[in-house]
């Protein structure tokens, strides 16, 4: 897995690239946790993650719960159809901010 | 079509994109909608990650090597999961109730919804866990 951030005002994107599983989600947490916990809007976008097992929907629940802490949230954005479908097999489509 | 291929990997979180290029090496093979083989490599994805997060729990290094054999008989496929980890106890395996949300708990779900069966099985005197995930496909 790889990753980008860029910032614009209050919103960081951080942009996910690869395949998100078990082995790297502490390094995806890492990324994404302290801006979230910084108070800022996080977008992750996640057009180039090809795929993400249960371990990577526990980093998108993690980051939206810490989110919701600190007043702030993480929208999801321009998610690929094969990790939509991983998301929706958990419901989580409904509580997730999906764009 | 019939096929019977079997991979072992060091027990590790190192290992499971290695895992997961064996299955989508063996359903190639296999003329198969790709959004079911998606599914079943997801299955297998997290049934191994089960060994590493849960038989192999508090254990930060192992060379403990896992095993996963994917068979097909005619429209039937099962595949096998061998560990020498700690003993699992099918009767305490459950995933998490779906609408408390929280980190963690999701992949048996996701092998449940996937898969038609999921057993452990004790016939094997070398391994300590065998589990065997079936689907008629």
């Amino acid at each position: 897995m790889t990753y980008k951030v860029t910032e614009e005002g209050n919103v960081s994107t951080v942009f996910l690239n690869g395949e998100i599983d078990m082995d790297v989600t502490e390094k995806a947490k890492e990324v994404i946790l302290p801006i979230v916990e910084s108070g800022k809007e996080v977008h992750l976008n996640l057009k180039d993650v090809s795929y993400m097992d249960s371990s990577g929907i526990s980093v998108l629940i993690e980051s939206h719960q810490k989110a919701l802490e600190h007043n702030t949230k993480v929208i999801v954005k321009e998610v690929s159809k094969s990790v939509l479908k991983v998301i929706m097999m958990a419901k989580l489509e409904q509580i997730l901010n999906l764009e | 079509m019939n096929i019977e291929e079997s991979k072992d990997f060091l027990v590790s979180t190192a290992s499971l994109k290695e895992v997961r290029t064996f299955s989508r090496e063996v359903f190639e093979k296999i003329n198969l909608p790709q959004d079911q083989k998606d599914e079943l490599v997801l299955a297998i994805a997290e049934a191994a990650q089960n060994i590493v997060k849960h038989a192999y729990k508090d254990i930060a290094e192992t060379s403990d090597r896992m095993e996963i054999k994917i068979s097909l008989k005619n429209s039937d496929l099962e595949i096998g999961f061998f560990d020498k980890g700690k003993a699992v106890i099918p009767e305490n395996i459950q995933h998490r109730k779906l609408d408390d949300i929280k980190p963690g708990g999701l992949g048996t779900f996701f092998i449940k919804q996937i898969m038609d069966a999921a057993v452990f099985k004790k016939d094997q005197k070398e391994w300590v866990n065998h589990l065997v995930l079936t689907k008629k496909i």
